[in-house]
């Protein structure tokens, strides 16, 4: 019954004269990319947050920079140091992108668009993380070059060509995404802003740094250490001698890894959960 | 053509929806009238794939809303009126669902003109007053001109001349051979607005029929259901069907129900 074709001028949906056929094919992963894309562009909080993300990050970057008197330490490191406060951000927006839409009641439209719910979270998070990307190595490359131009007292710049030195930048840079899937998958298995921004700075911040100084064989493993200790280093972190249980962080890669399965586990969960439970 | 059968639906222990069965036609407004509470919401809620039916099954044309090819484009749906990101224009929140559903985006224009948004588009909606809320809703409803409409209380919050422009609105939609099918708890106005009714109480179908055949053996048309649903009267100090626990039903016999069952 959904197929009638209407021929007059003015009719009541305001067609004018469109026929109501129904072509053919059916919604797919990239229609539904563009509605987020659409949705996600046309909030001001999107872009207020993420800017704020990357201004942050360079400002302490070059503070750090300005403040650095030996010059045999990880600078790259140092230059990156205003990424880990920005991730913050990026897991809030994250969660806000999901819980957004139940409290706002936008669930009911994304859903009457795209009812195959697990493609409208896979959507959702390839949009939301493509642009946490982008602004995350916006903010890492920013970051590292006004952090090495700060620096005085004789002490060169790194490069991008020294050994380690890119891998850390562009790692940077990737948390930020990975950290905001990680906000984008809570958000979805919650659903109250309050409980999985919670979660979030809980899981991220506060564990990540209990754990950290209470159980060293868990710290490794601690999203947040990851991206100070594992993807923002050019060379791993040695234990100064005489430390007796220093945790032996991840390596750039394996850090890398474990922060993508972090991202991927809460993801499928939250995919799962949205198909089974009622909207 | 809306095909539901046997749907039942529990939340938490109380029985909203009972082996509820009927079938909405196109060509005509149906009004799908019942109680606060009687399980109208839950009804649409199902037919849209919000919730899952516990038993039974509703079909759109044949098929499961799920498992529409362009869902925006054979089916429109308004459930509550703010159903956007309040930070959002009307503009954008349109633009976004055409997206979705490959909708040209020339039509999110055609249909804030329709709904005399066009003024307030840019502005944010979360700042718009329950009319103008509603009103987007129905934009959206319209954004992929359906030829099934699902409409849960539209006239909420609109202003007389609202009501009349949705009225009429309606009534063509389904002149144009569209499926119409829009809850009201508002007697009055069902009575000037659909041709046929459903009516349902705790859950349970009490009548499927016509204004005029319901309405024939009482004075007005607002007897002939209050009448027919007075059985399940006890649920309304249970309050707004939305809310969880006023999603309250029962399994109380309706003396009434063989004889207001019409079987045209």
């Amino acid at each position: 019954m959904t197929g009638i074709t209407v021929s007059g001028t003015d009719n009541a949906s305001g067609t004018r004269g469109r026929s109501r056929a129904v072509s053919g094919g059916h919604y797919r992963f990239r229609h539904a990319a563009r509605m987020e894309w659409v949705k996600l562009r046309t909030l001001r909080s999107t872009w207020w947050t993420l800017g704020i993300t990357a201004v942050g990050a360079v400002a302490i970057g070059v503070g750090v920079g300005a403040g650095t008197r030996d010059g045999s330490g990880d600078l790259t490191n140092n230059a990156l140091v205003g990424m880990v406060p920005g991730l913050l951000l990026t897991g809030v927006l994250g969660v806000l992108v999901t819980t957004a839409e139940y409290s706002s009641g936008m669930i009911r439209s994304t859903l009457a668009a795209i009812p195959r719910r697990p493609l409208a979270l896979a959507a959702k998070a390839a949009v939301f993380g493509a642009l946490a990307l982008a602004f995350g190595e916006l903010a890492s490359f920013a970051s590292f070059f006004a952090g090495g131009a700060a620096l005085g007292h004789g002490i060169a710049a790194p490069t991008l060509g020294r050994p380690g030195v890119l891998r850390a930048v562009v790692f940077s840079g990737m948390s930020f995404a990975l950290i905001g899937l990680i906000g984008v998958g809570l958000g979805a298995i919650v659903r109250h802003t309050a409980a999985a921004i919670a979660m979030v700075v809980g899981g991220v911040y506060v564990l990540g740094q209990v754990v950290g100084a209470l159980a060293h064989a868990a710290a490794p493993y601690m999203p947040i250490l990851i991206v100070a200790n594992s993807l923002s280093t050019t060379r791993p972190p040695t234990c100064s001698a005489g430390s007796g249980s220093c945790p032996q962080m991840l390596s750039a890669w394996s850090g890398l890894g474990m922060l993508g399965l972090y991202a991927a586990v809460v993801l499928v969960i939250g995919g799962w959960l949205l198909a089974r439970r009622d909207a | 053509m809306i095909e539901a059968r046997g749907l039942s639906k529990k939340y938490g222990g109380v029985q909203a929806v009972s082996d509820l069965s009927f079938e909405v036609r196109p060509g005509v407004v149906t009004g799908f009238l019942g109680p606060n509470g009687s399980g109208k919401s839950t009804t649409m809620r199902m037919a849209l794939g919000l919730d899952a039916p516990d038993r039974g099954t509703v079909r759109i044309g044949g098929r499961r809303y799920r498992d529409l090819a362009w869902p925006l484009r054979e089916v429109g749906s308004l459930l509550e009126a703010r159903s956007f990101h309040p930070g959002r224009s009307a503009r954008a929140h349109l633009s976004a669902l055409a997206a979705g559903n490959a909708i040209p985006a020339s039509r999110v224009g055609e249909v804030l003109e329709l709904t005399g948004l066009a003024g307030a588009a840019g502005r944010r909606a979360g700042k718009f007053s329950l009319g103008m809320a509603q009103r987007l809703g129905i934009a959206a409803a319209l954004l992929g001109d359906p030829g099934v409409l699902l409409l849960d209380e539209p006239i909420n919050g609109l202003d007389p001349e609202g009501i009349r422009w949705i009225r009429d609105l309606m009534k063509s939609l389904a002149a144009e051979g569209r499926t119409v099918f829009v809850s009201s708890h508002l007697i009055s106005e069902m009575a000037l607005t659909a041709t046929r009714v459903i009516v349902i109480g705790g859950g349970r179908l009490l009548a499927d029929t016509t204004v005029d055949e319901l309405s024939a053996g009482a004075a007005s048309l607002e007897d002939a259901f209050l009448q027919l649903t007075s059985a399940s009267a006890e649920f309304r100090a249970d309050g707004g069907e939305r809310s969880p626990g006023g999603r309250a039903g029962g399994d109380s016999g309706y003396s009434q129900y063989p004889m207001a069952r019409r079987s045209s």
